[in-house]
């Protein structure tokens, strides 16, 4: 067996990890505001195409990365105005983010369909670590973006536990009211979250187009991995650091499929390996959408509730 | 001595009306959608004093403490600190005043620690979080005041009392002043507000005021230096000396009448069975719940279910409402069989419930009292709204359910007021005329007047020849009203007796499990 191709695609699962630990971080930080947006799949197809375009059309990877950040944080923001600012239904406002954000990508990108981009983001080197066997390639061979991400997701969890902000993060999820009669604002912390939330995941998208030199497919370029990325969050527990393990462990199975087939096993059938990521997260996102469950998994208590005051 | 209105109070603290006030408020109005609230109710707190609120739900104590606090907003009037006026237009406003309230609902986070919700959104937090210094600064607030509190502890698994140990301690952490208290017994065991009654002369003594918020009498006459009665939003009149207060003036005040919570038992012959419940057992994970229960109900008798909560008063009054399946035995209502039909067929036999849980099993929250009043009226697939409108405004009147008309959301009912709408309901009859009324801790958690406005309700139902089924904890209740009482105790029935001869310690001590009598 050649040994060599497991460690690229071990290498590739942490690749493929930075993107949903990216989108799942952008979906805990909303989340942990008390906000449910189900649009993820949406704002990464849309902030891919656009970073694309972005950088296709400046020459530069930075400011594709940065529009596409951008585009995450403004669709994040019709979402926030109809879930906080309207209190309009969480799942349905969501949903919609999904079917505009996929519409929206496809008609951006039309004429850039099967284009390659010419530059792309490059791995950095470490000089001899780099050259290690098996370890150097998957911890040491990795673009900035990816660094970025997880020293993110560290920090997070930092941020979340160890800060003032932090706290007043994980109350306004749990509960409301409670932070409502400290004097805080609970809907300006979950719009301010949402918007950043939304930030993470433009970047998700953008890095997925960007690092990977991918070429627009339509929705077939992110494949479902915004819905990967909720069900993740429902793995980690809400929990940053959880969600790097989770992430690198879902990375693995998507990538497991295409490395078996390059190998020549077949005994397992591809189709059934391809389906299990998607199996796995159809499951999660059940037990999210059962209140009972998702309590005990550790879900914020106030999760897709709007928080109105003065209602009894 | 109790002197009414206007003239100065004596607290032990103060010697005479130049005390200034450490808060004050003149003329506040304050209108919810439909309802005056607090209609230029002046009210204020002197350094170190009790100040008591008292009025029954709905009188708009709440509400004049939320605009206290910074919560809401008057509508008009002002408010004083120390004599300067004062915008309150926030709770954090509210807190830099030194003015702090524990609300009915605590506003603690479940999975936070005792620290985390005492220092959350206060404002000289560091920026990253030290426990060890945090729990060390929140333990010394709490034993400087006697508030004995674990700061490690999760809030989630603290008693009721702990937890409003909590809030006080969160309340004097950010330098309150002064403390409002929204009925903090209501959640209390009485070891309990022994503690907290403590806790409040503790306060006291050092300087802080305290407004206490509170419908039962007794205990205000204990704790208060001064009382302002509140009725209908008006403020009815000031009482002060502590324990020397008149319960029977303050009653009157909160009431607007003399109220008498005796229910005479009526006389009357008892007609035929209506309910007849026969070795009725339900089995439920591998649990005995109920184990071969027999008993009758006849027409305008009215029998009282005794017990300590959790001895199968629930599963009791499901299973008759068809709610649950018995695994044995068998329930007839007017004498046709009603076991494994259904709730539906039940209630064609003529049954009522009104089921513990007001606002969830009984009414919808979010309907208004029209549509609650539907759903047993009209099964039509196309609703009539306007067949049952006459009705629903001619029950509001003959029950006295303060509402703004039939489309008021049934959430935004006082709990007096759910509970008025729901037996209006229930004695009114839907489709069938009511026989059996099953009714389950009808006065739990509601003020005198409701009480006695309840409590006569039922006994007109059944000198109106009705069958009543009155399942409750409260034994008074049970042993004032009911013909007959029947202990329940885990499951089964430990011990039958008349009204009229009911022993408190025989029935007490049934209630507990001593009892060796068993039914028949
Ligand atoms: N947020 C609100 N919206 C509409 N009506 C309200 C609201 N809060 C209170 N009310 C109404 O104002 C009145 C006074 O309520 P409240 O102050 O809670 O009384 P209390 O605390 O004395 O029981 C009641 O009729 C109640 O239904
Ligand atoms: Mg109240």
């Amino acid at each position: 067996m050649n040994s060599n191709i497991w460690v690229l695609m071990s290498a590739d699962s942490v690749a493929l990890a930075t993107t949903l630990i990216l989108a799942a971080l952008g979906a805990l930080f909303t989340e942990r505001s008390g906000v449910l947006n189900l649009g993820i799949e949406g704002i990464l197809l849309t902030s891919a195409i656009t970073s694309f375009i972005a950088a296709d059309s400046s020459g530069s990877i930075w400011l594709g990365l940065v529009v596409g950040s951008l585009l995450g944080a403004v669709l994040a923001g019709i979402h926030a105005v109809l879930a906080v600012t309207l209190r309009a239904n969480q799942i349905v406002s969501g949903l919609a983010l999904v079917i505009f954000g996929t519409g929206l990508a496809n008609f951006l990108g039309k004429p850039y369909e099967g284009k390659n981009i010419e530059t792309k983001i490059l791995p950095l080197s470490f000089g001899p670590l780099t050259d290690i066997p098996v370890v150097g390639p998957v911890l040491f061979g990795q673009d900035p973006i990816t660094y970025l991400t997880v020293a993110l997701a560290v920090g997070a969890s930092w941020y979340l536990f160890r800060t003032r902000p932090g706290l007043e993060l994980r109350a306004t999820g749990d509960d409301p009211a409670t932070v409502d009669a400290q004097g805080l604002k609970v809907s300006s912390i979950r719009i301010r979250y949402t918007l950043a939330g939304g930030a993470m995941v433009g970047l998700g998208g953008s890095w997925l187009m960007l690092a990977e030199s991918a070429a627009w497919h339509q929705a077939a370029t992110t494949n479902g991995i915004g819905w990967i990325a909720l069900a993740l969050v429902v793995f980690a527990s809400w929990r940053p650091i959880r969600l790097i393990a989770g992430a690198i462990l879902f990375g693995f199975t998507l990538q497991l499929p295409f490395t078996l087939q390059a190998e020549n096993i077949t005994f397992i059938p591809q189709a059934f390996l391809q389906m299990v990521p998607y199996a796995v997260t159809l499951i999660s996102l059940i037990a999210l959408s059962r209140p009972g469950s998702s309590n005990a998994l550790g879900a914020p208590r106030a999760l897709g509730t709007p928080f109105v005051r003065d209602e009894r | 001595m109790s002197n009414t209105s206007s003239e100065v109070a004596k607290g032990p603290h103060h010697s005479g009306g130049a005390a200034p006030s450490a808060l004050s408020a003149r003329n506040i109005t304050k209108r919810f959608p439909g309802v005056l609230a607090n209609d230029n109710v002046d009210f204020d707190v002197r350094p170190g004093e009790v100040h008591t609120l008292l009025g029954e739900n709905g009188a708009g104590k709440s509400t004049l403490a939320a605009m206290l606090c910074g919560l809401y907003q008057p509508d008009s009037g002002t408010i004083a600190r120390n004599g300067a006026p004062v915008v309150l237009s926030s709770p954090r406003a509210g807190l830099s005043h030194g003015i702090a309230m524990v609300h009915q609902h605590f506003r603690l986070v479940e999975r936070f620690t005792v620290a985390e919700n005492v220092v959350l959104g206060s404002r000289d937090l560091s920026y990253t979080l030290k426990r060890a210094e945090l729990n060390d600064r929140v333990a010394e607030v709490a034993e400087r005041y006697g508030l004995p509190v674990d700061p490690s502890a999760t809030v989630g698994d603290l008693s009721v009392g702990q937890r409003q140990r909590v809030e006080i301690v969160k309340a004097l952490y950010q330098g309150a002043e002064i403390l409002l208290l929204d009925e903090p017994t209501a959640v209390l065991v009485p070891a309990e507000v022994e503690k907290l009654f403590e806790n409040v002369h503790a306060m006291t003594a050092t300087g802080k005021s305290i407004v206490f918020i509170s419908h039962k009498l007794g205990e205000v006459v204990e704790i208060s230096d001064r009382v302002t009665v509140l009725r209908n939003g008006r403020v009815t009149g000031h009482v002060s000396g502590r324990g020397s207060a008149d319960t029977r003036e303050l009653a009157r005040l909160m009431v607007g009448r003399d109220i008498d919570l005796a229910v005479q038992r009526a006389s009357h012959a008892t007609g035929h069975e209506v309910l007849q419940i026969r070795d009725l057992s339900l089995t439920v994970n591998g649990i005995d719940v109920l184990s071969n229960i027999s008993f009758n109900v006849h027409e305008g008798e009215m029998v009282g279910i005794a017990g300590v909560a959790g001895n199968g008063q629930k599963e009791l009054a499901d299973t008759i409402a068809g709610l649950v399946s018995p695994t044995s035995g068998s329930v007839s209502i007017g004498g046709s069989m009603s076991t494994d039909r259904g709730p539906i067929a039940a209630r064609e036999l003529g049954l009522a419930y009104v089921p513990e849980d007001r606002l969830g099993m009984g009414l919808v929250p979010s309907m208004s009292i029209l549509d609650n009043l539907l759903l047993t009226r009209d099964r039509d697939t196309v609703v009539d709204r306007a067949s049952v409108r006459p009705e629903a405004n001619r029950l509001i009147d003959q029950f006295e359910i303060k509402a703004n008309g039939p489309e008021h959301l049934a959430r935004k009912l006082s709990g007096g007021n759910a509970q008025k709408v729901l037996l209006a309901r229930e004695l009114s009859g839907g489709r069938t005329a009511t026989k059996l009324l099953v009714v389950c801790s009808p006065t739990r958690g509601l003020d005198v007047g409701a009480i006695e406005t309840v409590r006569r309700l039922l006994d007109d139902a059944r000198s109106a020849g009705q069958a009543i089924l009155l399942i409750s904890e409260d034994l008074d209740e049970i042993m004032s009203l009911a013909d007959r009482i029947l202990v329940l105790y885990r499951g089964a029935i430990v011990h039958e007796t008349a009204g009229e001869s009911a022993q408190l310690t025989t029935v007490g001590a049934a209630m507990a499990g001593l009892s060796q009598e068993v039914q028949k």
